[in-house]
């Protein structure tokens, strides 16, 4: 109702007929339907369902779990562990990630568009890999024994924020290169300190994107599950361990169904909270170059420099691995990788599975950018009535929620309900990038909707005024600021889903398997060549990883001269 | 006895039940775990013979295989089931998930693998069986100058501190059937007694079996220090040199827990006979030829020949640990939970 009163809505409204005209609502329908139809397809519908099962063992409701499951000490344990493990990671992540996302987006230098490849790396590390390259290092008698972290807490989040600090710096920095800096000089020429200039400048600038990261971290670690594992022993265990344990394991489908009801909950408090803190501040978009360091710059380059050592050091002792043979240092795991492994352990050479790998990951990359950029240009208006900008919010929260919920819960789910025609695709390979493409979703909305949300709306509103009908506003004013983020996107979404195992394992049909299904299935093998292929393999996904993604990087250099 | 039943059960579930005569299906599903492989060509066979191509579906380990044919028992994933263990076969059965059927070719060689009435033996055909056991590295032992330990018992003592370690019982099935072997050793109230022992000998957990294999072990392709690990009797053969004949590792026979596979009918098939003609081929000696040096696994059918070299370096244990899977069934989650509270404090 407030919003009637403000002048240039009320000047929209006057001189643009353009807004009510019936391509606006079809254009608002689809662009919120799909996304829609999409995760209640694919997940509300199978995630709900396998709850059901739960929840209605015979038929009839029977929530006395809630009680039985809620009052166990384990469990409160697990809650606890896990919304702690969970914060703690998240805030170490966003206290590394802000410097080095600086450092990557803001500052120009040799080799900064290799190092933005390289951090995404760990995003795409089957866990297993990483798990045993960390253990490997910090066992006792290892390299790094004397840390004596083998096993700890500390272990635990150390590799937590090694998979997670691309989350951050990509996130935080796709909005912070977009940033218009005249403000900060103006700042600076006033006589404020680099550190106020930062708290009091740019900060609140980068606030949405800053909390956007932090929330997706949160939500990757409350549901991580092999890398807790492997590297907290058994000690330590998640609300998502726990499912895993009761649905595969005991087949206490109540029990789970509390626990997915806990996890989903607490995702649901999170996405509140976050969208709570996330201020919608417009932000000028405006010149942004790229500067050579200064000396004032140390600070966030030393953090920098730290957090790239403490990334390469267990990716570095994968490389060193992976060449070393039986018969001393050699490429003799790399050549075996044209093979099924000792006594065939596979059933496709380790090449094919790679081109599958890339097949999918590029499907669910369309389809999770078709959905989130739809989804992202809809969530980013500021309709006047306070219930539809509600329903913005919620539209936003649930595109989110496959990052808080169990994968053993949304694969048992797929099982249970797309059986029968016309959604009969249990067997179909197109589940492998639809169930890809929802966990890339949310990162796709959440690199966009900051730069979306930071146009000035008076922009869309003049260009409207000067008679642009609204999907020429769309392409004109939306798609030119946003082609960055969109390309930052992608590369982030075909690396998530290139490294996606957890609803792949579920889904993939065995005679086509991705990359990180074989790296798997290698290092589940005894004998020195499987486990060497196994690493060789995981080092082949890295390196293309870093060429894909430099090759967005490339693509997105192209973008510079259009659009700022 | 045995061999009577077998008979029995072969024939009473053939074609009585059905009445119609049935179709010739194009295709039948089979579904299996994701640690399935057969040569190529072998299924093949089975479209040569009758026709029917076959359609493989992995989904998971076998505790998930099990668990996915419960949920989907309405609406079936496929017609045949392959990797149901002994220690999940109660749980598949008792959720009637499996139509009556055990494969007629069966003979009395193979009816030791039968599981009991009522908790498979009439719904599921063996097809392969594999040791879980403590491997040992040969080599440190001999540099160390200490006797290899024997029996579980020689895991508590102190000369063996430190150097065992397992993957977690309640994350891993090798870590399971270790547990199942320390319960058939040691009997249901004994066991926790022998864990605590083992805690306080310095048993380290692992929560997989690579980590454990790779991380901790200290065989000739792993990294870690220590020279026991749960692991497969088959492992040992993996670790022998090229050119060479010894294995550097071995398997102790006497700490083995046997894990059997099974196939059988999915309740749901719209085409039983094909159904079991299906379980009877992968019984036959065409397929179980093949398993081995797929799988790592031994078959079941006595008629099957081990591939070269297999005899020299693949053991089996002669007396291995047993527990009833109607037990498992029932016990699972109680000693699951006991043994996190000894093993995980």
């Amino acid at each position: 109702m407030g919003g009637d009163r403000h002048p240039v809505s009320l000047l929209t409204r006057l001189k643009s007929p353009h807004t009510l005209a019936p391509s606006t609502a079809i254009a608002a329908v689809l662009g919120a339907g799909v996304p829609l139809l999409f995760v209640g397809l694919f997940f509300l519908w199978p995630v709900t369902t396998m709850m059901g099962r739960g929840f209605f063992p015979d038929g009839v409701l029977d929530l006395g779990g809630f009680a039985d499951v809620l009052t166990r000490p384990r469990t409160l344990r697990l809650i606890g562990l896990t919304l702690g493990q969970a914060s703690l990671a998240a805030v170490i992540t966003t206290l590394l990630g802000v410097p080095v996302a600086h450092t990557l987006y803001r500052l120009r230098f040799r080799g900064r568009r290799v190092l933005r490849a390289l951090i995404v790396v760990p995003f795409v590390l089957p866990t297993v890999v990483v798990g045993v390259a960390f253990r490997s290092l910090l066992r006792e008698g290892g390299p790094l024994g004397f840390l004596a972290l083998d096993g700890t807490f500390a272990g635990i989040m150390l590799a937590l924020v090694f998979f997670n600090i691309a989350v951050v710096a990509r996130t935080v920095g796709a909005a912070w290169e977009g940033l218009d800096d005249r403000q900060e000089e103006a700042a600076r020429v006033l006589g404020a300190s680099p550190a106020r200039v930062f708290a009091t400048v740019t900060l609140p600038r980068l606030a949405p994107a800053i909390v956007s990261a932090a929330s997706v971290v949160f939500l990757f670690c409350s549901t991580a599950f092999g890398v807790v594992l492997v590297l907290g022993g058994v000690k330590f265990g998640t609300i998502e361990t726990e499912i895993y344990l009761l649905t595969t394991q005991f087949l206490d489908l109540r029990g789970a169904s509390v626990l997915s009801v806990t996890q989903l909950l607490v995702v649901v408090l999170v996405l509140v909270v976050a969208a709570r803190l996330r201020p919608r501040q417009t932000a000028e978009k405006g010149r942004s170059l790229a500067r050579s360091p200064r000396p004032t710059d140390a600070p966030t380059l030393v953090v920098t420099a730290l957090v790239a050592a403490f990334l390469a050091l267990p990716m570095v002792s994968m490389l060193v691995r992976s060449f070393t043979t039986r018969d001393g240092f050699g490429i003799g795991n790399y050549l075996a990788l044209g093979t099924t492994g000792t006594r065939n352990a596979l059933v496709v050479p380790v090449w094919v599975a790679l081109g599958n790998s890339l097949t999918t990951a590029l499907a669910a990359t369309v389809l999770a950018l078709v959905i989130g950029l739809s989804a992202s240009l809809v969530i980013s208006r500021r309709p006047r009535s306070l219930g539809l900008r509600r329903a913005l919010t919620g539209l936003d929260g649930v595109l989110m929620l496959p990052l808080g919920v169990s994968a053993v819960t949304v694969g048992f789910g797929f099982l249970i309900t797309l059986n029968q025609p016309p959604f009969d695709l249990r067997s179909s390979p197109v589940l492998v990038p639809i169930a890809q493409a929802l966990v890339a979703v949310p990162l796709v909305v959440r690199t966009i909707l900051p730069a979306l949300t930071s146009i000035d709306p008076r922009l869309r509103e003049s260009s409207a005024v000067l008679g642009a009908s609204p999907l020429r506003v769309i392409r004109d004013v939306d798609l030119g600021i946003i082609a960055r983020p969109v390309l930052a996107a992608s590369g982030f979404a075909f690396a998530v889903a290139l490294g996606e195992f957890g609803a792949t394992s579920f889904l993939s049909r065995p005679d086509r398997p991705t990359l990180p299904v074989v790296i798997y299935r290698l290092i589940g093998q005894p004998g020195g060549d499987n486990f060497g292929m196994a690493i060789a393999a995981s080092v082949i996904l890295a390196a293309i990883t870093v060429a894909v993604i430099a090759l967005v990087e490339r693509l997105r250099v192209g973008t510079v001269g259009a659009f700022s | 006895m045995l061999a009577a039943s077998v008979v029995l059960t072969g024939c009473a579930s053939t074609p009585a039940a059905e009445s119609a005569p049935e179709e010739t299906p194009e295709k039948l599903v089979l579904v299996t775990h994701d640690s399935f492989s057969l040569s190529e060509g072998t299924l093949e066979k089975f479209t040569t013979e009758t026709g029917i191509e076959v359609e493989v579906t992995a989904s998971g380990d076998a505790g998930e295989l099990v668990n996915t044919l419960v949920l989907t028992k309405d609406s079936p994933l496929g017609d045949v089931v392959f990797g149901i263990d002994n220690t999940f076969a109660s749980r598949a059965v008792s959720n009637d998930v499996l139509k009556d059927y055990v494969s007629g070719d069966l003979t009395d060689a193979e009816s030791a693998y039968l599981l009991p009435a009522g908790s498979g033996g009439e719904q599921l055909t063996p097809i392969d069986n594999g040791d879980v056991c403590v491997n040992v590295d040969h080599e440190w032992f001999a540099e160390n100058g200490l006797a290899e330990p024997v029996t579980l018992d020689d895991l508590v003592k102190p000369e063996y501190k430190d150097l065992l370690v397992t993957s977690a019982a309640n994350s891993s099935s090798p870590g399971l059937a270790f547990l199942l072997a320390t319960i058939a050793s040691y009997g249901e109230d004994g066991w926790q007694d022998y864990w605590t022992k083992l805690v306080a000998n310095g048993v380290k957990i692992d929560a997989g079996w690579s980590d454990a294999y790779y991380v901790d072990f200290s065989g000739p392709s792993s990294e870690g220090d220590r020279p026991l690990v749960v692991s497969y009797a088959s492992s040992p053969p993996f670790e022998v040199p090229e050119g060479e004949t010894v294995a550097p590792t071995g398997a102790l026979l006497d700490t083995c827990f046997r894990q059997t596979e099974y196939a059988g009918v999915i309740a749901g098939t719209e085409y039983p006979t094909a159904a079991k003609k299906l379980v009877d081929f992968l019984f036959s000696v065409e397929v179980q030829n093949d398993i081995p040096e797929n799988m790592y696994v031994f078959p079941v059918n006595a008629k099957a020949t081990l591939p070269e070299g297999w005899s020299n370096y693949a053991e089996i244990a002669t007396d291995p640990f047993v527990v009833d899977p109607a037990d498992i069934d029932a016990n699972r989650e109680a000693w699951l939970t006991e043994w996190a509270a000894i093993a995980t404090p």
